[in-house]
């Protein structure tokens, strides 16, 4: 039978359905696939600079300094500074990439990455780790779960999630070679290696990584693993799910939703993200407007989240493959189509007598 | 016209008539900030007109000497003296603020011939600037960056960060105008929040202080060109200026931070420039 999967490497299909999916397949922080790939553009290309704020040792930036000291600045723990310098940088017609944590990059130094980058539209490159609940058990303050929707609101943004440390370096050298303001967003934890190098990486442009006519999925970042997972779960059930890797939130590839929304009629969306503004948000933007259809998001609802590990804290909040599936059933239960062929939602148990009772008089009273 | 350098005689007069484009945009436009363009109008001259090494004709040229006003909403100094300099014709100036203008009510680099930096937000420029100098550093250029800050702008907590790296990188290709005019939007600086001891604070970042008369052209003048030659240490010029100097009425009166005067004011304000300095 000819495989569903695009791109994703056979190990991974086989080690979908496990339990230690996480534990067996090569895996790696996405920060670190980032640092690789500054190093290789470093080498290409003089013009590439690399600026620090204190976590460079986290993020290994320190192979750019140790390879190009000349061309790499640690500001300290100044990200206000960091980001206007590289907007000065940027009008001399170096590239910088300015690197730190993402709740710093898109919150701390929010007016210089507004007033100084993006509203001159100058060639900065913000790269920042620890993005979405993935530094787990740094807790909250460092766990960026609304930098994506902020970065989004910006004019003339370009948002890019990557998935996996093969795409992650394929986005860092887009980005190079995109002229104008770029955010890139990178794991704290490690993320399986999902792609092989055929992965068509190309900003705004989504990926179809497993073919699906049911309902589709898109995701980003860390959640598309998660959303293969799902696609594995629900194929059991005999459902068959297209996952689409999502990769840059902004511009979103419009097309690719419409076609998506058109081919199966139902769309899930999965998020390491607050709902509110994020990838959610936009696709159920662009459905509203142009082709309604019965929609979910999955993502970190109203709430700050907490300290713990990486998988624990995002299954707690909502974000694993087990909350994708049910979003998935809940699209499937309201898409005209396949009604009746999937069983119907069972009838909310009542938690008590006394609440049963309550509701039967309040039913009555309507009557 | 006027050959640059000027001599200092030929500076006093350009300052009179930048000063005079000031009160005048800001009127027609009915809406600016007077106070702090009035106040930094000498440093801007001197470096416009005798001091940095520019081409009207070409702006974008990269060998140039970068300048920012990081006190952005002092603007109609900086589009005068670009007006006056030759960047763009000077028709522009009634413009200012106006939809479509080239002339924002801050400035934005990719609208305004000469603009090196879009500002306003404060406490960015002088990091923009920084950004700049380490560049030139880094590609061994001779280019020299100019930012003037506003002693209100300097609560701004980026001004700090921004000072410390530059003495860190003994950036000597980077000179700072601290415009010193005691006043801010509300009240007065030194009371809403104190910035003394000024001068100690910036040699204690690191930095070579030089503290000038703001409005003598020869001091200006002179410090801005010992900054240029000075080496391994950044430069501030510790400008003390007069916020609304020139117009009798606005001088030291925070009200006139960022309000427009309107005609009968304007020509008040025109008549005095022109008798203090345009008769030089």
């Amino acid at each position: 039978m000819k495989s569903k999967y695009r791109y994703v490497l056979p190990e991974i299909q086989t080690l979908l359905t496990s339990k230690d999916l996480f534990a067996k397949a090569k895996s790696e922080p996405t920060r670190y696939s980032y640092a690789d790939a500054l190093l290789a553009l470093g080498e290409q290309n003089p013009d590439v600079v690399s600026l620090d704020a204190d976590v460079s040792k986290s993020m290994k930036t320190t192979l750019f300094a140790a390879k190009f000291p000349e061309r790499s600045f640690n500001f300290g723990i100044a990200e206000q500074n960091m980001m206007a310098a590289a907007a000065g940088m940027a009008t001399t017609g170096l590239i910088p990439f300015a690197n730190t944590y993402a709740v710093f990059a898109s919150m701390r130094a929010l007016d210089m990455v507004r007033n100084s980058i993006h509203y001159p539209r100058l060639n900065v490159k913000i790269a920042a780790s620890h993005s979405g609940i993935t530094p787990g058990p740094d807790g909250v303050t460092h766990q960026a779960q609304e930098d994506l929707s902020i970065m989004r609101a910006l004019a003339g943004s370009t948002v890019i999630a990557p998935a996996d440390p093969t795409s992650t370096r394929m986005a860092v050298h887009a980005a190079a070679a995109y002229n104008g303001p770029v955010y890139l967003s990178f794991t704290r934890d490690p993320v399986p290696v999902l792609y092989d190098e055929s992965f068509p990486f190309k900003i705004g442009k989504a990926v179809v990584v497993r073919e699906g006519k049911d309902a589709a999925i898109f995701a980003n970042r860390d959640l598309v693993v998660q959303a293969l997972m799902a696609a594995e779960l629900l194929a059991k059930k005999g459902i068959d799910v297209r996952v689409i890797d999502c990769h840059t939130l902004k511009p979103l590839d419009e097309p690719m939703v419409l076609k998506a929304a058109r081919d199966t009629g139902a769309l899930v969306t999965a998020e390491n993200n607050i709902i509110y503004g994020g990838l959610g948000s936009a696709v159920a933007e662009l459905l509203v407007e142009k082709f309604p259809i019965p929609m979910k998001r999955v993502g970190v609802g109203n709430t700050f989240a907490e300290s713990g590990p990486y998988l624990e804290v995002i299954d707690k909040y909502g974000l694993t493959a087990r909350h994708i599936v049910k979003a998935v059933n809940d699209v499937l239960r309201r898409k005209p189509a396949v009604q009746g062929k999937l069983p119907a939602k069972p009838p909310a148990q009542p938690k008590s007598k006394a609440t049963s009772s309550k509701v039967k008089a309040k039913l009555r009273r309507r009557r | 016209m006027t050959q640059t350098p000027m001599t200092i005689e030929e500076l006093k007069r350009m300052a009179g008539i930048i000063r005079c484009d000031i009160i005048e945009m800001i009127c027609t436009a009915g809406a600016g900030h007077p106070g702090g363009s009035l106040s930094a109008t000498d440093v801007v001259t001197a470096l416009y007109f005798r001091v940095m090494r520019v081409d009207p004709k070409n702006p974008g040229w990269p060998e140039r000497d970068r300048f920012i006003l990081s006190k952005g909403h002092a603007c109609p100094v900086w589009y005068a003296a670009l007006a006056e300099r030759g960047y763009f014709d000077k028709a522009h100036l009634s413009t200012l603020r106006r939809l479509n203008s080239i002339l924002q009510g801050h400035p934005d680099m990719h609208k305004t011939p000469g603009v090196d930096m879009t500002v306003g937000s404060l406490g960015h420029g002088m990091s923009a600037g920084l950004g700049m100098a380490m560049s030139a550093r880094m590609r061994k250029k001779d280019y020299h960056t100019w930012v003037v800050v506003g002693d209100g702008e300097s609560q701004e907590g980026s001004i700090w960060e921004c000072a410390m790296a530059t003495a860190k990188w003994k950036l000597d290709n980077f000179t700072v105008i601290l415009d010193r005019n005691h006043l801010q939007n509300d009240f007065c600086v030194d009371d809403e929040m104190p910035i003394e001891p000024v001068a100690d604070k910036w040699r204690a970042f690191g930095w070579y202080v030089d503290a000038i008369d703001g409005h003598s052209m020869e001091q200006v003048v002179a410090a801005l060109e010992a900054a240029r030659e000075r080496k391994g240490i950044p430069t501030l010029i510790l400008a003390e200026t007069v916020k609304g100097k020139g117009v009798s009425f606005m001088e030291n009166v925070a009200d006139w931070h960022g309000k427009a005067p309107c005609q009968a004011e304007a020509d008040k304000a025109l008549d005095e420039i022109r008798r203090c300095y345009c008769e030089i």
